[in-house]
Order: structure tokens, then C-alpha cells, then sequence
């Protein structure tokens, strides 16, 4: 935890200094002009997925704000588990702001194991928007658990999670059930969260997480009718680089203080960087859209002048609802270190959840 | 309240507004439906960028409009032309297209649309009464029930097999083995995929069902240089009878709907094995099989009325659940959140009217697709009487476009024309495509739920009482099939007829039985290193496909004419009274054109083959030539603009990227 805090708040100084540096030339970005273009938006998904309802969401303030009004069109090039569309902007994209990428935690997750496949480097992008995520994992109510604190009387009894895979987004809860010291079982091959709640709902499966919105209008009703029980949420990422609890369920303990409540201690350890690396890139700074690197410094301010003006239209603050939630987006100076969290990880931590994943999932990433 | 919410609907759903964009989505369905290989996900996707910012329940008309109409549409090309005009319309093909060869395009269209008509209806009436009711029912689905059901699925090869059970079995594993490719569901391991990312989730189903079904056709139809219509011209007739036909088989189209819509309404099972389980069973079930695969006006009737009623059931799961039945349904889920809907179980209490606005809707849309289908059918079925010469490149520039929609590279044309030669050389000996096909859909399934089922409940998930009712359906059905078999002595023809082969060698029967077989060895050994649980299942199948090979290979060696496990649709005979296009030739037009891809990119491709094709093959004149190739190429154009797509790209564009003007890049 302290390392990462530490690189944040480094990120963080290295940040407000350019951002001090763009202050003293604000005209630059008024010399970008877009009218008539049309900006490309690639989303490395199919149609109708996450980043892709995100993306179209996003698109008509984008085009509203930025200069010239261009017209802003999402391009899905699908395929490869997301690593295929983003091989191929890596590639190609030039860099004059008419191709922006749009991720999302799957597409990190492959880089951050060091996935061989992966020939993008999150560093070399320009970030200008990041858009977190949150959840909460929840147990059935007949285990007698009313909240984190009381999860010690299950310690030893095995739990099944139903999963989409051990690389998947997935990873996270893995993470989070193993630094917490649950006995969890999980079984593969789910093809969305969506299944997963269903399992959960048939007694298969004994413990399940749902990402915001699907856990309010799907779980919240199972918890008012007394079936199920909150344990924590993954919680959200203040601009220090500390979690915080999500805006969105201000009542329940985040999976640090869950954690606390469980164990009357702190987690700190290997596996908790590596629990924390992946929740931050999974959750915290789920969706970063990215100029290909390279490009001319007021182009990437006027990308996040207008997204950062974006966030502010009432208009889209009025639909924002069931796309982004109730979190803060992160744009203009809080873009960068948020970013750097999301993409970076300590060599160390890699290898250990590669380890990890090899022992007990015989997941090979080479 | 339940009234008070479907009479609001009904009220919101007959304004001119709302029937207005239905009717764009009707007309988006349409036209997306008639082009081969084009399905739901194609137009939801030509649709959503629009949704945004629209009145709810307008933008909800103009994606549901798209549904019905699909499923009625997607008959074109099913019927007339042989090829699966969506992955939910390819056992349409057994029946339907046998009859638009012998001339009665009309009649097997008309029975179509009217049982398509009935099935769609039916679907919005289950849908009305069972959003209140279904979520018990989708709950007592877990992994074991799914599991049996996929098994019930895999049962109808049975029946598919025609006159070589062995045959059947072989295809349907070597089709599992396919299926198998890609990441294992329980572990996550990485199996055949030869270290490619293409191959890493695996083969997409629309290029399996195309170069199946859809190259082997235009090759047939080719080779015979004549129109589709063998007897040439004679359309107008059999309209009406089309619709006795339906009218005569009114109860068993019922039942399809009701089983479609149940099918559809159990999320997990996916809706292009729907099809396939529709037709095993109306084979299965009828007294007199001897007309199947050569042109039963039951098989037609019986697929259409069940795919047009799992839409309305596969909208249950979406509503309740925020689980997509398919790729259009995830589509149209994404829709609904960028309106601000949140579908769960708020669907039936407070938005309960907009869940009967879906509904309503979707009949609607069903009424109006259907008009639409009859007004059109006797132009399009126009095409069955041009010569065929004419028609292939666009056959093959629509085959080839709904390719490369799930991963648009260039990769899915090489595994478009790969699979599509092993489709020609399993039409050629005799090998069912359709238990080929069904084993490649429910590989996926039959592997998860199964390794699922095991991990939740043991082997204890035997004796849960769905499973066992499920059981007990497919020993009866597949005892009966056999029994009402053996009684009249007939078995469904799937791949035609053998030609004489009395007179021919056997060697390529022999070399092909043997390059199945060398597939389930590969299968074998590339895969026994896994891990146990990634292994179990491509090993098991391996097993069961060459010894089921073993089974076809010895009548064959043996030289046992009379087996039905020999079996060659080629022979001197044959070769001699057809012109010049060769299957070979025919593979060679094929390679060569996703070679000139590969170097120029897809357009430039498009042009020279449509140039190269019509003067040499055609033998077009040059004005004919210009004509053609200008309206293919605006075809394509006109696609990739409203798609947004990228087009596969070649060295070309590799090259000169930055200096080349649309659409030789994109």
C-alpha cells in the first residue's frame, strides 16, 4: 500500500507540475480545430459491451466540447479478448488527434501480467479521460454473517464464486478473497456477471459480486427481502491514492475496512500491492480513453479541456445514471496519476500473482 | 395493475410516432435479413448509434422492429439460394431450398412467412403471460439442466445422420473438436489455437455455418451454369398452397412456437441450435420421413414457426435479468441502458408498461415484417431465375462481408475458404454438414455446463428433477425416431443423393475418412498435455470420432457399395453432363480472391474479382461488366459507411497507409 501511495503522490507532483507548465500557455490549445473532421473513437470490444455503451455515452459531449465541433464516431474492432484492437492502434494510430482508444480493465489486465501477446504499451499513450467503476460482493443471508466483522465464523467453510476466468476481471475478487483469507472456490466459464448473479440466485454459487448499477436494481432487492448480505464494496480512489468509500453505497465498509473489521489489522503484504494494482486498474480507473503517443501537447489539452467540460454539462450530468454511476471522472490535471495507477504495477507484485495464477489456476502467460 | 400496464402499452405502441419507428427498425431488419449471412447483430449495431438521446420508448420501438423481422426475412436466402441467410435459419435450408429447385420457391416461401407469422405472434403471447411468471422457471435452469439440454441438442444427430449413423457421429465430434479450439471454459488453457490470437476465443459460428453450407452451394449452382430454379421460371404459382400448407400443420406449428418460446426463454443455450432442434424433432416425430431433405413443406414450417417465437421468449432473460439470449439481445440490453433503463426485476412492477410496450411492439413488428416479406417475395424470388454466373459474385461478396463482421480481419476469409473446402468435401462424401454443425455450436456449451454442473452439485446433479425429465424426453424421442424408422424403412436424405458408385473408385472416399481421422489424432495429442480439467473433454471426443471413423473407413475398404457409409456425389457420370467449373476451379476462384485481398486490401479485391469473375466465368459483355461490378462496389460501400467498418487489408495498406484515400483504407 505504502509503495503504491508513495508512486501515486510522486505521480501526482510530476502532474501538477506539467499541468503548471500548460497554465502559462493556455493559448496553445486554441490553435487545435477540428471543424469538419471526424474523430475516430476505437473500442477494442464488440458492439453493446461495457466500454462500448461507455464510448457512445461519452461521444456527443465529446464532440460538443472540443473545438470545431467534429463529428466523433465509435469504431469496435473486436476480437484477441480486447488485446487485438489495441495491438493494432498501438500500430497505427497517427498521432493528430483524429484516433482516440478507449480500454477498459480487461485489456490492462494482460499488460500488467506481462501477457506475451500484448504489443501496447500503456505508457506511451496520452490519457485523457479515466473513468472508474466499483462493486460489491455479497454472501447469502443463511450463513448467519451480518456484516465483514463476523466473516471469521466462515473462514473455514468453502465458498463458490462463479467466475469468468482467472485473468478475467475476475482477477480481483480472486485477489480480494485470498487477502482476506476466505476459502473460496471458483468455478470458470461464466460468460458475464450477469451469469454469475443467476448462480448466485440458484444456490450454486455462494458468494458473487455485481458491479454498481446490476447491484442496485438486481441485488438490492434480495437484501431488502432478507436472501442476501453486503459484505464490502471495492470502494473508490481519492486523488492521494487512498481508498475511499463508493459514492454509491456510502453505507457499506470498502475492502480495506472490511478487512479491518475481520482481522483488527491493516492488510499490507505482496499479495495486498498485487490485490491493489488490480483492483485500481479493474475498478478504480476501469476506462481510460488515450491519445496515440507522440501527440502535440495542445491537442492533448484540448481532449481534456472538453472532456473535463464534458463532465460538467447538465445534460450530462442529467443522463449520466445508469452509464457512469455516481463517480467522479477523472479529467484535466487528475487524469495522470489516476492513470499511472491503472497501468503500472510493482514488479514484484506481478510476479507473485503470476505464481499465483500458475499454482493454482494453471494459468500460463508465456 | 397488470391490465392497466398492457392497456397503456397498447395505447403508447398505436400512436403514429411509435409506429413510425418500428417501422424504421422493420425496414433495418429487412434489409439486414435478406443479405445472407447478416443477422441481429448487424442491425442492432446499424442502429444503436442513433438511440442515444432518443424518447425512450421510440428508441425501444425502432430496436425491437428489427427482430421480428429478421427471422422472417433471413428465409430469402435460406430458401432461394441455399445459404443460411442468418446462424438461426440453417436447418431452413434442409427442406426449403430442395423445394426452390424443384420450382416451388413460392409455395416454401408462403408457408414460411405464414408459420413465421404464426410462430412470432404466439412468441409475443407467451412473453405477455410469462414475464409475470418466468422467473422461477429461468431460476430452476442451473448448470446440470443446461447441460441436458445440450445433450438434447447433441441428440438430434441422431436423426440428422441420414443413412450412416457412424458418419453422423464422426462429423458431429469432428465438429465438437472445432468447437474445442480456442480457450477451455473450465481452465482458461489455450487449445489448437496454434498460438494465434485469432484462434483464442475460438471460431466465430457465422463463418462455421457459411463455409458449410453456403461455398459448397454456390459451387453446386455454378458448376450447373443454369438459374437456381431447375425448371426455370415458374414462381407465381403456390402461393396459396403455401399457406394450406401452414393452415394443414396448424397444430404442429403451435407446438414449435410453444417449444421455440421456451428454448429461447432459458438463457445459456444460445438461439442458433434452436433451428436444428426444431427440425430433429419434427423428423423425429412425423410418421413419414421420406421427403425430408428432398423438400417437406414440415421442415420449413416447423424451423420457422419455432425461430420466430424464441425471440419473444429470449426477451424474457433480457428483461428479468439483464441476461442477452444473443449477440443482438446484448445489443439491444446495451440500447436500453443508453436510454437509462436498467432491466431486473423492476421490469414487471414499476416499468411493467414499458415491458408491455416491448411486447406489443413486437408483435406489431411481427404483422408489419411479415406484410412487408409478402410484398417483397415475388421480386426477390426473381433471382432464382437469373443465371446463377450472375448472381455468384454477389453471393460471394455478401458470404465473404458477413465473414470477416465478427473479428474483421483478414483471417476470417482464410478460415472462411479452409472450412469452406471441408465443407465442399463433406457435401461430396456424404458427410451430415448439420451434425457437423450442431456439434461446433454446442462444443462451447456442452464443455461448460458440464465441467459446471460438476463443480456445483457433483455427480449428484443426475438426479435433480429437470435433469431427469430431460433424460427422459430424449430416450423417448430418439426410441420413437428409431422405432417409426425401422417401421417405414426410411431414413432423411441431408446431403442428397450418392451418384453411381458402381463404376467409381474409392480411394478419395477412403483419403478423406482418413484425413478425419488424422484430425481426431491431432485433436489427440495436441491436447493431452493440458492440464486434467482442460483435457477431458477434447480427448474424450477425439476418442469417440475415430473410433465412430473407424466405423465409416472398413465398409469402405472393404468396398461395400451398398454400406451407407460409402457414399460420393462425384462421379464420370456426373462430371460429364456439367460445365466447366470444376470444384476445383471454383476453390482456386476463391483462394485467388482472398490472395488479391491480401496484397490490395478488400475493395480493390472486390473490383478486380467481380471484373476478372464476370468476363471469364459470366462471360459478360463489357457494358454487363461495368454495370455489375459498379453495383457491387456501391453495395459494399454503402455497407461499410452505415457499419462504420474497417475493412481486412492487405500489403497494400501495410505499405502506404497514410498516402491511400477511402475506402482502399479505412
Amino acid at each position: 500500500m505504502q509503495a503504491i501511495t508513495r508512486r501515486l503522490k510522486g505521480a501526482v507532483a510530476a502532474a501538477l507540475t506539467v499541468a503548471s507548465l500548460t497554465v502559462a500557455a493556455p493559448a496553445a490549445a486554441q490553435d487545435v480545430d477540428f471543424s469538419g473532421k471526424t474523430i475516430e473513437w476505437w473500442i477494442p470490444f464488440s458492439e453493446g459491451g461495457g466500454s462500448d455503451v461507455w464510448a457512445r455515452f461519452f461521444a456527443p459531449y465529446l464532440s460538443r466540447h472540443l473545438p470545431g465541433n467534429p463529428n466523433v464516431i465509435i469504431r469496435n474492432v473486436p476480437g484477441g479478448g480486447s488485446i487485438t484492437g489495441t495491438n493494432e492502434f498501438a500500430a497505427r494510430a497517427r498521432p493528430n488527434g483524429l484516433q482516440l482508444l478507449g480500454t477498459s480493465g480487461s485489456t490492462q489486465f494482460p499488460f500488467l501480467l506481462g501477457d506475451t501477446r500484448v504489443r501496447y504499451d500503456y505508457a506511451d499513450f496520452e490519457p485523457v479521460l479515466v473513468s472508474p467503476t466499483g462493486g460489491v460482493v455479497y454472501i447469502p443471508a443463511s450463513f448467519g454473517v451480518e456484516d465483514a466483522s463476523q466473516l471469521g465464523q466462515i473462514a473455514d467453510q468453502e465458498l463458490v464464486y462463479a467466475s469468468q476466468g482467472a485473468t478475467s476481471l475476475d482477477l480481483v475478487p480472486m485477489l480480494a478473497f485470498e487477502v482476506m483469507g476466505l476459502n473460496v472456490r471458483h468455478v470458470f466459464g461464466m460468460t458475464g456477471r450477469g451469469d454469475g448473479r443467476l448462480a448466485f440466485e440458484r444456490g450454486e454459487a455462494t458468494i458473487d459480486y455485481q458491479t454498481s448499477s446490476a447491484y442496485l436494481t438486481n441485488v438490492v432487492p434480495l437484501v431488502e427481502a432478507g436472501t442476501a448480505v453486503p459484505l464490502f464494496s471495492y470502494g473508490v480512489l481519492d486523488s492521494e491514492g487512498n481508498v475511499q468509500r463508493d459514492p454509491s453505497f456510502p453505507e457499506i465498509p470498502h475492502f480495506i475496512e472490511a478487512y479491518e473489521m475481520m482481522h483488527g489489522e491493516a492488510p499490507s503484504g505482496v499479495a495486498f500491492d498485487a490485490y491493489m494494482a488490480f483492483f485500481s486498474s479493474g475498478f478504480a480507473a476501469q476506462k481510460p480513453a488515450m491519445l496515440p503517443g507522440g501527440t502535440p501537447e495542445n491537442i492533448v489539452q484540448a481532449y481534456r479541456d472538453a472532456f473535463a467540460a464534458a463532465v460538467e454539462d447538465p445534460e450530462l450530468i442529467a443522463n449520466a445514471g445508469e452509464v457512469l454511476g455516481e463517480y467522479n471522472q477523472a479529467t484535466g490535471d487528475e487524469v495522470v496519476p489516476l492513470y499511472e495507477v491503472a497501468t503500472t504495477i510493482d514488479p514484484e507484485a506481478r510476479e507473485w500473482v503470476r505464481t499465483y495464477l500458475s499454482e493454482n489456476h494453471s494459468v500460463m502467460l508465456d | 395493475m397488470v391490465v392497466d400496464a398492457i392497456l397503456s402499452a397498447l395505447s403508447t405502441v398505436l400512436t403514429f410516432q411509435h409506429i413510425q419507428y418500428l417501422m424504421i427498425g422493420v425496414v433495418v431488419g429487412l434489409i439486414v435479413g435478406v443479405l445472407p449471412g447478416l443477422g441481429g447483430i448487424v442491425g442492432m449495431s446499424l442502429l444503436l448509434p442513433f438511440v442515444y438521446g432518443m424518447e425512450p420508448t421510440l428508441a425501444l420501438a425502432m430496436l425491437i422492429g428489427i427482430l421480428p423481422v429478421l427471422s422472417t426475412s433471413d428465409t430469402f436466402a435460406s430458401i432461394l439460394m441455399g445459404i443460411p441467410g442468418s446462424s438461426a435459419s440453417q436447418a431452413t435450408i434442409l427442406d426449403g431450398f430442395p423445394l426452390a429447385k424443384k420450382g416451388q420457391a413460392a409455395r416454401a416461401l408462403s408457408a414460411a412467412f405464414s408459420a413465421s407469422f404464426i410462430g412470432g405472434l404466439f412468441g409475443a403471447l407467451v412473453l405477455t403471460v410469462s414475464v409475470l411468471v418466468a422467473r422461477p422457471l429461468i431460476l430452476s435452469f442451473g448448470a446440470a439442466e443446461l447441460f441436458m439440454l445440450t445433450m438434447f441438442g447433441l441428440s438430434m444427430v441422431g436423426v440428422l445422420s441420414g443413412s450412416s449413423l457412424a458418419k453422423g457421429v464422426a462429423a458431429c465430434a469432428a465438429g465438437l473438436a472445432l468447437g474445442a479450439v480456442g480457450a477451455a471454459p473450465a481452465t482458461g488453457e489455450y487449445r489448437m489455437e496454434f498460438g494465434t490470437l485469432y484462434l483464442m476465443n475460438g471460431l466465430p459460428l457465422v463463418i462455421v455455418g457459411l463455409a458449410l453450407f453456403a461455398v459448397p452451394e454456390i459451387g453446386d449452382l455454378l458448376r450447373r451454369n443454369s438459374s437456381i430454379a431447375e425448371n426455370g421460371g415458374t414462381l407465381g404459382a403456390g402461393w396459396k398452397q403455401g399457406l394450406k400448407d401452414t393452415w394443414l400443420y396448424k397444430w404442429m406449428s403451435l407446438r414449435l412456437a410453444g417449444l421455440g418460446a421456451l428454448l429461447g426463454m432459458i438463457p445459456g443455450l444460445g438461439g442458433s441450435v434452436v433451428d436444428w432442434i426444431a427440425y430433429g424433432h419434427v423428423v423425429q416425430t412425423s410418421r413419414d420421413k421420406s421427403q425430408f431433405g428432398k423438400g417437406d413443406i414440415r421442415g420449413v414450417i416447423a424451423v420457422e414457426s419455432t425461430t420466430a417465437s424464441k425471440d419473444g421468449g429470449g426477451l424474457v432473460p433480457t428483461l428479468l435479468f439483464g441476461i442477452p439470449g444473443s449477440g443482438a439481445m446484448a445489443i439491444f440490453l446495451a440500447g436500453m441502458v443508453l436510454i437509462g433503463l436498467q432491466p431486473g426485476p423492476a421490469m414487471v412492477s414499476t416499468n411493467l408498461d414499458v415491458t408491455y410496450t416491448i411486447v406489443w411492439s413486437l408483435a406489431l413488428a411481427n404483422v408489419l415484417g411479415t406484410a412487408l416479406c409478402i410484398m417483397l417475395a415475388p421480386a426477390i424470388a426473381k433471382i432464382t431465375i437469373v443465371r446463377y454466373p450472375l448472381v455468384a459474385p454477389f453471393m460471394i461478396l455478401v458470404i465473404t462481408f458477413a465473414a470477416f463482421q465478427p473479428n474483421r480481419s483478414l483471417y476470417d476469409l482464410v478460415a472462411l475458404v479452409v472450412l469452406g473446402i471441408v465443407g465442399i468435401l463433406l457435401r461430396r462424401f456424404g458427410w451430415p454438414r448439420p451434425a457437423f454443425l450442431i456439434g461446433f455450436v454446442l462444443a462451447t456449451q456442452s464443455e461448460r455446463y458440464l465441467y459446471q454442473a460438476l463443480q456445483f452439485s457433483g455427480w449428484s446433479f443426475f438426479t435433480r428433477p429437470i435433469v431427469l425429465v430431460i433424460a427422459a424426453i430424449i430416450i423417448l424421442s430418439v426410441g420413437f425416431s428409431m422405432y417409426s424408422q425401422r417401421k417405414s424403412g426410411t431414413k432423411i436424405e441431408v446431403e442428397g443423393k450418392s451418384a453411381a458408385t458402381l463404376t467409381q473408385s474409392m480411394w478419395p472416399q477412403i483419403a478423406f475418412t482418413l484425413a478425419v481421422m488424422a484430425l481426431f489424432v491431432f485433436t489427440f495429442f495436441e491436447t493431452i498435455n493440458l492440464s486434467q480439467l482442460g483435457r477431458v473433454f477434447p480427448v474424450s471426443i477425439a476418442v469417440v470420432g475415430f473410433g465412430a471413423a473407424l466405423l465409416v473407413l472398413w465398409p469402405q475398404i472393404r468396398g461395400n457399395r451398398a454400406s451407407g457409409a460409402v457414399f460420393d456425389a462425384e462421379s464420370k457420370e456426373v462430371s460429364d453432363q456439367l460445365n466447366a467449373m470444376t470444384p476445383l476451379k471454383y476453390i482456386g476462384w476463391l483462394v485467388g480472391f482472398v490472395a488479391t485481398i491480401a496484397l490490395v486490401g478488400y475493395f480493390l479485391a472486390v473490383v478486380l474479382f467481380f471484373v476478372a469473375f464476370l468476363r471469364l466465368v459470366a462471360k459478360s459483355g463489357w457494358l454487363q461488366v461495368l454495370i455489375l461490378t459498379l453495383l457491387g462496389a456501391g453495395l459494399l460501400l454503402v455497407m461499410t459507411s452505415a457499419l462504420n467498418l474497417t475493412l481486412p487489408e492487405g500489403l497494400l495498406q501495410q505499405h502506404y497507409y497514410d498516402r491511400l484515400p477511402w475506402p482502399l483504407v479505412s
